[in-house]
């Protein structure tokens, strides 16, 4: 694993919105991060600290002021938004707090919608979409919209939809913030099987419980990133 | 994301709201029926004139005697004032003449066995026909001999030809205008209805003299009747009009001109006083109705292009709507990897379609407006698929120039706004 680049490295970022009026607010302040292939990695703080930034940046949704950030071996701020949009297709899976699905689309549809972007020839989206689907449990609810489903049911759509062109990476930003706790479990145990199929998983979140499940755990203050350190393989619960 | 990509996710996603999609196609449909209607009725109406034209010889003028003086004034062409010589002299010292018709007209019966007709006669010389476009359908024009030896001969228009002759042969027959009998030579080509609504067939033709001798009868019956009369006794040159055909329509004016000057050297009119003739320029009476035709087809073209581009507005505001109501889903979208480049094309493929959609049914509107207006409105209609070409050109333009706008906001969406959109 260490012959590899790691997937996701960023040197000294930093963001800085509205920079040069009253306004302006300092977000990241010299961020060093580092996240190998197979990570599994949470990243915590309070509302404010800088984790939804940390998120976009790493998302490529958005493009640092200061430093770099290399994906995958790429230089992020070296791409326009087309190639930004490239990247996030072939390198990185969305998860959403509100799941973010199309209400009048089923489920396969959902799932289905990325392959139009990759230029995935119309014949094999079916089949690769419901394959996604029995991946997250969701076989036989394919032709089920949104509305006909639970919230559980719908992450894990979500889920299939971000797995759908097979990313590294599946960047989730608080994806169990609108599930009770025991569907929260399910969605953390499927993550869980996912990073076991050798997907990295870097998930932002305030809870605690969830970000237990992770193998690393970093938290973001002020704008600055700390360690909170490694936790033992198997993670100890 | 190929065309079919493109063109299915517009599909659904204006099937979703299909009524607002048809209501702001509405504007587009209404505005391309507008110009196929309004085209097709300006071309008919066009077309027409240009054929109108055509039948009048558009390189013409028209020479005719005054208006007779005594206690009533006769009309244009009463007075004799026009001769053979002035005739002559027209064709000979203005060198831009290619036909100088010369005619005298009058009324009167025609017998043939049981039947009978009232018409219009006229006394022609041989650049009557080519000058009036007249050709034959059967037999032959006047020899020059029949012009010079004043043979009593007579070609009939078609109408006449119906009324006398029916289903017979009429060639070499002879029929009786007054006590006169005419052998029939030739059958004029139908003209059908003239550029005024009369029958350009009801007339018949007979050599200049014969004419003229019949015209000295008349006015011998009218002067024996009429107390007072004062119609002066016929010259033996005399002719009531005379047909200039100009070889190039640019030299009318020029022409025009010269006539009026020669004839009034030739009738001794002293400066300042009035023309015992009158020259007339049919083609500038049409040209102006040619030019008051095309402006109304500009006007009329210009209120279907307000009313497209008004549909366009609308294409553009819902659109609009369209992308602010689905700025998460543009977010996602953008999220899962559709670049600027494919949110506009997915924007601008709904707005062609509309656009589209709303000019494929404008053009079956139109042409089904455009055929009842000629059917029922009896107003000259062409109808040609040039102008449905043009339109279906106008209706992707109007969804390519109205859509772009919104495509391009769409696309140009910060994806983490999008995201955090609440709506």
């Amino acid at each position: 694993m260490s012959a590899r680049p790691p997937l996701i490295e960023t040197r000294a970022l930093g963001k800085v919105y509205s920079p040069g009026t009253p306004a302006e607010v300092v977000a990241l302040r010299g961020v060093d991060l580092r996240v190998e292939h197979g990570e599994f990695l949470a990243i915590m703080g309070a509302s404010g600290s800088g984790k939804s930034t940390m998120m976009n940046l790493i998302g490529c949704l958005d493009t640092p002021t200061s430093g770099t950030y290399l994906c995958d071996g790429v230089d992020v701020a070296s791409l326009d938004a087309a190639g930004r949009a490239r990247l996030r297709l072939e390198k990185i899976g969305f998860v959403f707090q509100g799941f973010n699905l199309l209400s009048r689309q089923t489920a396969l549809e959902n799932v289905m919608m990325p392959l139009v972007y990759a230029g995935v020839p119309v014949a094999e989206r079916e089949p690769r979409a419901r394959e996604a689907l029995a991946q997250v449990g969701l076989a036989d609810r394919a032709g089920h919209k949104p509305s006909e489903l639970s919230g559980g049911q719908q992450q894990r759509v979500a889920i299939a939809r971000a797995l759908i062109n097979q990313p590294p990476l599946l960047l989730a930003d608080e994806p169990t913030g609108a599930l009770d706790s025991r569907t929260s479990e399910e969605i953390m145990a499927l993550f869980e099987r996912l990073q076991a199929g050798g997907r990295t998983i870097i998930i932002i979140t305030h809870e605690q419980p969830v970000a237990d499940h992770a193998d690393r755990i970093v938290v973001m203050h002020d704008g600055e990133l700390h360690e909170q350190g490694w936790l033992a393989p198997g993670k100890g619960k | 994301m190929t065309l079919s990509d493109v063109m299915r996710s517009a599909v659904f996603s204006l099937r979703g709201n299909w009524l607002r999609s048809i209501l702001t196609a509405l504007g587009v449909i209404i505005g391309i029926a507008a110009v196929i209607v309004m085209v097709s009725v300006g071309q008919g109406t066009q077309a027409e004139l240009d054929q109108m034209i055509s039948r009048l010889g558009s390189n013409r003028l028209e020479v005719f005697g005054g208006s007779a003086r005594g206690p009533a004034r006769g009309g244009a062409g009463s007075e004799a004032s026009l001769t053979d010589g002035d005739a002559r002299a027209i064709r000979e010292e203005i060198a831009e003449v290619q036909y100088v018709a010369t005619s005298v007209s009058g009324g009167g019966q025609v017998v043939y066995a049981e039947s009978n007709w009232s018409t219009r006669w006229e006394g022609v010389n041989a650049d009557y026909f080519p000058v009036n476009d007249w050709q034959l359908a059967l037999g032959e024009e006047f020899t020059p001999r029949d012009y010079s030896a004043a043979s009593k001969v007579v070609i009939l228009g078609e109408t006449v030809r119906r009324e006398l002759f029916g289903d017979a042969d009429p060639i070499g027959a002879t029929i009786r205008m007054g006590r006169v009998p005419l052998r029939v030579v030739g059958v004029l080509e139908s003209k059908g209805q003239g550029n005024w609504g009369q029958d350009s067939d009801d007339l018949l033709l007979v050599p200049l003299e014969p004419g003229r001798r019949r015209l000295a009868a008349a006015a011998a019956a009218v002067a024996a009747n009429v107390s007072g009369a004062t119609l002066a006794p016929r010259q033996a040159d005399v002719v009531q009009r005379i047909s200039v055909g100009v070889g190039r329509a640019e030299d009318l004016s020029f022409v025009e001109e010269e006539i009026n000057a020669l004839l009034r050297q030739r009738h001794r009119i002293a400066p300042g006083a009035e023309d015992d003739f009158a020259v007339r320029n049919i083609a500038e009476i049409v040209s102006t109705r040619t030019q008051t035709t095309r402006l109304m087809s500009l006007l009329l073209g210009a209120v279907a292009s307000i009313s497209l581009i008004v549909g366009g507005i609308g294409i553009m505001n819902i659109m609009l709507v369209s992308v602010t109501e689905r700025i998460r889903e543009i977010g996602l979208r953008m999220a899962v990897g559709a670049g600027p480049r494919e949110i506009q094309q997915q924007f601008l493929a709904e707005a062609m379609l509309i656009s589209l959609g709303g000019g494929a049914i404008g053009i079956a509107l139109g042409v089904a407006g455009a055929l009842l207006a000629s059917r029922f409105g009896a107003l000259p209609v062409q109808l040609d698929l040039q102008v449905v070409g043009m339109a279906t050109g106008f209706s992707v333009a109007t969804g390519l120039f109205f859509g772009y706008y919104p495509a391009r906001k769409a696309a140009r969406l910060d994806p983490i706004e999008a995201l955090r959109h609440q709506g």
